[in-house]
């Protein structure tokens, strides 16, 4: 079961590590992370994907709980959210045809070519997991020469707030 | 607004936190700090021979008085000998805190001379921990540091000082926080009403109830609400290794210890209970054996402090996340208005459970052969020690058989009396452990229960016991054998002994003792024990080592079947249930 954390922690030194180390100490998996100051700078904000059984999943959220610097912490994937993950994709593009379809894969999702030169594209896409991982899909045969992934973020749909 | 040194400030807000003594080993990044210490009269520093003995003294010092222990190191080595010693607080939930010289902020992340990262070390095994980066925070750390170790679950924290925070030459303000708030730790003592109120009505409807009781009992002080709930319910009632004495010991209600090493009728009456209600107790794998075969027809009430101790290894049906205290304090205060259990249900589970202690109970009768001659049974130096101190020593204890003997058999009546590494199981606990004790209550019985092996793993604090004058009484069971190794030795490995014999390496351990500046003493023949621990115990104010030469043959019984249910056990080499 894939699950979407978000944590309100405090910007302390040493409190990313606290968290990271809970995972490995107990065993636990991240899938991906990401975390930056809030426009609070004293406190940050950090998704995280994890997969478990449900079992495993409440011990995380407890053992994340019990974190001195957690202030708070929810499970996204328990309601409707939003999640969108930032993607940098760098192909080589050498010939008119190929650029072309390049730039057309890259209209149907929705994305942006945000660097050009003679022989490559650097594509920027965000979306969900499942649509980034179409892309790579969809290019396949034309190959990547860089992929960089941010990790998800989250936010809840509707008029559920993650705040002190 | 008065402006002190770092150093001095750290002294000032450690007397403003309450502390009285420190235990600690100075060294370079520390001594700003151990210069602050001379200066002044408020706290006192006791100098131990090795840093982790200084952790286990304020451990047991903490664990028998319930106050938070302190202790002082320096970075680098000072820092990481004290590691055994938190992890060891940690794991039985014992408030601490730990200040460890770091060197100057400038040199931090340059491998500079004694550098170890702390806090990076320490992570796994802390409730939380802090590197001062300002001498003005200081002051605010050390309130911070002592408030998260002593409320919520209690646990060590660690306090990272950089030796330039403390210089001399510098001055801040003083100004000790009057109280802590902070936004990310509320712990929450009260349980949720509506779920004590069903954990009342169940408990109440059982037929063959079992109350489990822990460590968290003793931490909270709730031993006394336990007591008159158990006794107004006339439930049976068993204690973890950490739980002994929040139910008194030789109490007719008190069925023993459970688990690995826990009575046949505790273990019996855990299985076949109806309703379990858990308090402040965790669920260890030493008490459930296989989960999957735990407790099969119980209904699991489980009161506890920590939300991640619920539902971590076993189910429960009734959780409820509360301090014990407050938690037992509102179910005397509900069960004024309610009906009573059913009477006869309870007599007949009294009836099963008294067959079972009539059948194989420890305390009905001797399950070991008798002691006689020059064959002395641990089992008897244990009770022994109890008919000797009256049941009123506190007993330190170190890590193994003699530790299993000693908690079945100094039926402990009060709580905070035993003192011994429960969750980390360390070696070398239980001699300074018994320091901190003595240094708590200087006119108590404090006898330090050991063994061969454990003792020669802190022996070098007797030298701290003479400084300070602490006359600790060791009762060494020394059948010159690591004895619990050379039991699963001879259970699961053919008696195929891998080093767990010392051949005949071993010290003359009175000539040590009396090297040392005490008393030693060595009793091989069953008849001279119990004059010879008179003898012991008069001397009040002297440190005595008893070195008593015990059956190497002997096992710990009742033991668990691994893999299996909780009352499948051993309870002799040759027979099972």
């Amino acid at each position: 079961m894939r699950r979407i954390i978000s944590i309100l922690l405090e910007n302390e030194p040493g409190a990313l590590s606290r968290v990271v180390g809970l995972f490995s100490q107990r065993g636990y998996n991240i899938d991906t992370l990401n975390v930056a100051p809030t426009e609070d700078p004293t406190l940050s904000r950090l998704t995280l994907s994890t997969a478990g059984d449900e079992k495993m999943v409440e011990q995380i959220i407890k053992q994340l709980h019990k974190l001195i610097d957690t202030i708070k912490v929810v499970d996204l994937s328990d309601g409707p959210h939003v999640e969108r993950e930032l993607m940098l994709v760098k192909v080589r593009a050498v010939g008119a045809e190929l650029r072309s379809e390049l730039k057309n894969s890259v209209e149907i999702f929705r994305g942006h070519i945000v660097d050009v030169t003679p022989s490559s594209y650097t594509i920027q896409m965000a979306g969900d997991g499942k649509k980034l991982d179409a892309f790579i899909e969809a290019i396949r045969d034309i190959g990547t020469m860089e992929v960089v992934r941010s990790g998800v973020s989250g936010i809840a749909r509707g008029e559920k707030f993650l705040l002190v | 607004m008065e402006k002190l040194s770092g150093g001095d400030l750290l002294i000032r807000a450690l007397r403003d936190a309450g502390v009285e003594y420190i235990w600690g080993y100075p060294g370079g990044s520390a001594l700003h700090i151990y210069d602050a210490i001379f200066r002044q009269d408020d706290v006192k520093h006791l100098l131990v021979r090795h840093e982790q003995a200084a952790v286990h003294a304020a451990d047991g010092f903490a664990r028998a008085t319930g106050k938070v222990g302190t202790v002082l190191v320096t970075s680098g080595p000072g820092a990481t000998n004290a590691i055994t010693g938190i992890a060891t607080a940690y794991m039985d939930s014992i408030p601490l805190v730990v200040i460890s010289g770091q060197v100057p902020s400038s040199k931090i992340g340059e491998d500079a001379f004694q550098e170890t990262d702390m806090v990076g070390v320490s992570r796994p095994i802390v409730k939380h921990s802090f590197l001062v980066k300002r001498p003005e925070d200081i002051a605010a750390t050390v309130a911070k540091a002592y408030y998260i170790a002593s409320t919520g679950r209690p646990g060590p924290v660690v306090v990272d000082i950089p030796k330039d925070m403390t210089d001399p030459a510098i001055k801040v303000p003083y100004d000790y926080p009057a109280q802590v708030a902070m936004r990310s730790y509320q712990p929450n003592e009260r349980g949720h009403s509506g779920q004590i109120k069903r954990a009342l009505k169940t408990l109440l409807a059982a037929k063959k109830p079992m109350i489990y009781a822990g460590g968290g009992v003793i931490i909270d002080n709730a031993s006394e609400l336990l007591t008159t709930l158990a006794r107004k319910l006339n439930y049976p009632i068993t204690n973890t290794l950490m739980g002994l004495g929040a139910y008194p010991g030789s109490d007719r209600q008190f069925v023993g210890m459970l688990g690995m090493h826990g009575t046949y009728e505790a273990n019996q009456a855990m299985h076949h209970a109806d309703v379990i209600f858990a308090v402040g107790a965790r669920f260890d794998d030493r008490v459930t054996n296989a989960t999957d075969k735990f407790c099969p027809n119980a209904t699991i009430i489980h009161i506890d402090i920590d939300p991640t101790c619920i539902s971590k290894t076993v189910g429960a049906d009734i959780p409820i996340v509360g301090s014990c205290k407050t938690v037992l304090t509102d179910m005397l205060a509900l069960l004024e208005g309610m009906a009573g259990p059913d009477q006869s249900a309870l007599g007949e589970w009294w009836a099963t459970i008294d067959d079972w202690r009539a059948r194989h109970g420890i305390y009905t009768a001797d399950r070991f052969e008798p002691s006689g001659g020059s064959l002395i049974k641990p089992q008897d130096v244990i009770k022994m020690l109890h008919k000797v101190t009256g049941g009123d020593a506190y007993v330190t204890s170190d890590v193994g058989q003699h530790q299993m003997f000693a908690a079945q058999y100094y039926l402990f009546d009060k709580p905070r009396r035993w003192i011994n590494s429960g969750g980390l199981g360390t070696m070398g606990f239980g001699l300074p452990a018994a320091m901190g004790a003595q240094l708590a209550f200087p006119d108590a019985m404090v006898a330090c229960v050991t063994g061969e092996g454990s003792i020669q793993m802190n022996i070098q604090e007797l030298s701290t016991c003479t400084q300070h004058g602490l006359p600790v009484k060791i009762i060494n069971l020394n059948n010159s054998a690591l004895g619990m190794v050379r039991q699963w030795q001879d259970m699961q490995y053919s008696a195929r002994y891998a080093s767990s014999v010392y051949e005949d390496s071993l010290p003359d351990f009175v000539a040590l003792t009396e090297a040392y500046g005490h008393v030693g003493m060595r009793v091989t023949e069953y008849d001279q024990l119990e004059a010879k621990m008179r003898e012991c115990f008069a001397m009040k104010d002297r440190v005595v080592f008893m070195d008593i030469v015990v059956d190497r043959a002997e096992h710990v019984y009742p033991m668990q079947i691994a893999g299996n249910a909780m009352n499948e056990m051993w309870l002799s080499k040759t027979e099972r249930t």
